[in-house]
């Protein structure tokens, strides 16, 4: 009953935020600036909780997904803008384009161990990148334009919702058990039966579809796609999303995704300055606190119920090593 | 020897690590219900050994037949499957997750929630030490309780054939003496039992028969009792 309960509060306070900005975006009481840097929260949690499934749950360390993003990006831009079909197919095509790069990346790279796998997804980034760059059917360097714009506040906010979802009870599923002996022991794991290839690229290939959804709802609300746009640093700002919050945490990834999203907003007065503070942080988050915001662990009901009773009562604690 | 259908049977079997020959045509029986032990000293191949049965290193030739199957070429997550369960050297539990979660995961290829469920009793009634901390994080476990939870896990495939590598490295004298008496209760229970390990000594007291390897091929084999006799095996590996 307290299980039920507790979902039923959830998606309470979830529907009145639903509808409280729904309602200041109508009424203009939500500026034009501050809706945009919503949306890119919303696409930015996406974003950071499906690499943390990869690099966070798995164990794995990629670090390809600007080339996923972008591939959702534009094969999503080609279905609507170059071909004029429907946004919901644009976004099946997106996901499946981004899902199917991921499958063949994965399935040699993830034999691979930790640096190498990163180097390996690293360059797949960046031939992404070359190759839309040279690609004169969607634009080339100077960009795809004309994208129609069909991204609006539910569309974001059910898609960071279904993808969480989805993210969640895959975690908790027999899958994600599996993915979780990967991470901490794969010769154990495959020694209980896992088959531990096929969990990372699982992993791996959900990771990239949820990658190329971020990317298709980019796509449809900036309208305008370059390629320069999914570099090396697009990847590293969602990385840095998913330490700050903490590696294996999906409502940490949430927390990071929310945090840096809004301080670019501020740092953008000042550009040069971005990166460098960035770095500051990644590592002052690196050395005080090595697990990021929240470790392992997850923000729920029953955490705050137990915060009044007893404080050293978290479902799971990291140990440090 | 002379079983008229044994549990597992390695057929020359070969193991190369690279440029490293490391096992030189192994010939191995191991019948139901018996235990069995490898001994040997340091790089004689036993490790190897039991690594090339659950899959986890690929053989360069021979046959290794279970239940009269060639399982020789089965993936090591499929070889769990058919009852072959390994308890890795350095136990490997899963260090950052509860006990309980550990054992679950042993029971990660079973479907059978009414089973699984019973099983876990069963461990826990075993290692009493393990209810104690059911819910602890692993990593913090002692090694000697550490060791528990690795069979445990172990058990919770419900194996025809236990593996275990090395199940006394590093642990003090009493511990392994306590750990030797499971390994015989499981046995009597009514899992077979292949033993890989260094303190020759405890394995030839509990194991039925025994295979002495050096350098990658079987040099001695009997049963236990004869072989703790012999003179050389007590030169080399009792002590005197």
């Amino acid at each position: 009953m307290k299980k039920y309960f507790s979902t039923l509060i959830i998606c309470l306070v979830l529907a009145v935020f639903f509808v409280a900005v729904q309602l200041g975006i109508n009424s203009g009481a939500i500026s034009w600036y501050w809706m945009t840097n919503l949306y890119l929260v919303g696409i930015n949690i996406i974003l950071a909780a499906s690499l943390n499934l990869i690099n966070g749950f798995t164990g794995e360390f990629s670090l390809g997904h600007a080339g996923f993003m972008a591939v959702g990006a534009y094969s999503s831009a080609i279905i609507t803008a170059n071909l004029g079909l429907p946004f919901p197919l644009a976004v099946i095509v997106g996901m499946l384009a981004a899902a199917l790069a991921g499958l063949l990346v994965g399935l040699p790279t993830l034999r691979l161990r930790g640096d190498y796998l990163a180097i390996a997804t690293l360059g797949f980034g960046e031939i992404v990148r070359v190759v839309l760059m040279n690609i004169d059917y969607v634009g080339g360097a100077s960009g795809l334009t004309d994208i129609p714009a069909m991204v609006n506040w539910p569309i974001i906010f059910f898609s960071v919702v279904l993808s969480l979802l989805l993210i969640r009870n895959f975690i908790c599923s027999s899958h994600g058990r599996a993915c979780l002996a990967v991470r901490e022991n794969d010769l154990a794991a495959e020694m209980m039966g896992v088959n531990i290839t096929y969990y990372k690229v699982l992993a791996f290939v959900i990771g990239a579809a949820l990658a190329g959804l971020a990317g298709v709802l980019y796509a449809h609300y900036y309208t305008v796609l370059q390629p320069r746009e999914f570099s090396f640093m697009l990847t590293f700002n969602v990385l840095v999303m998913v330490m700050v919050g903490g590696l294996g945490s999906l409502t940490g990834s949430v927390v990071g995704a929310v945090i840096i999203t809004i301080a670019s907003a501020f740092l953008q007065a000042i550009p040069e300055l971005r990166m460098v503070i960035y770095a500051a942080l990644l590592i002052i988050s690196a050395v005080f606190r090595p697990q990021g915001l929240l470790g392992e662990k997850e923000v729920s009901l029953n955490i705050l119920q137990k915060l009044g009773g007893v404080l050293s009562g978290p479902v799971r604690s990291k140990q440090a090593h | 020897m002379g079983r008229v259908e044994p549990l597992l049977n390695l057929e020359d079997v070969n193991v190369h690590y690279g440029a490293i020959w490391a096992l030189k045509g192994i010939n191995l029986t191991v019948g139901e219900g018996e235990i069995v032990s490898l001994i040997g000293a340091n790089g004689a191949g036993k490790s190897t050994t039991l690594r090339a049965i659950s899959g986890i290193v690929k053989t360069s030739s021979g046959r290794i037949m279970y239940q009269g199957e060639d399982i020789t070429k089965t993936p090591a997550h499929d070889i769990v499957k058919k009852g072959i369960a390994q308890v890795p050297e350095g136990r490997r539990i899963f260090a950052n997750l509860t006990v309980m979660e550990n054992l679950e995961l042993g029971a990660y290829i079973r479907k059978d929630t009414k089973g699984i469920k019973q099983d876990m009793e069963s461990v826990l009634d075993r290692f009493p030490r393990l209810r104690e901390r059911i819910g602890q994080i692993a990593g913090t476990l002692s090694g000697g309780e550490q060791q528990m939870l690795a069979i445990g896990r172990a058990l919770m495939t419900r194996p025809k054939l236990m593996l275990l590598d090395e199940p006394s490295m590093g642990l003090a004298p009493l511990l392994v003496k306590e750990i030797f008496s499971i390994i015989q209760e499981i046995n009597k229970d009514g899992t077979t039992i292949l033993l890989v390990e260094q303190n020759a000594r405890m394995a030839l007291q509990i194991a039925h028969r025994a295979y002495v390897l050096e350098t990658g091929r079987i040099v001695l084999e009997g049963s236990a009792q004869e072989l703790a006799k012999q003179e050389d095996v007590k030169k080399a590996y009792l002590g005197g």
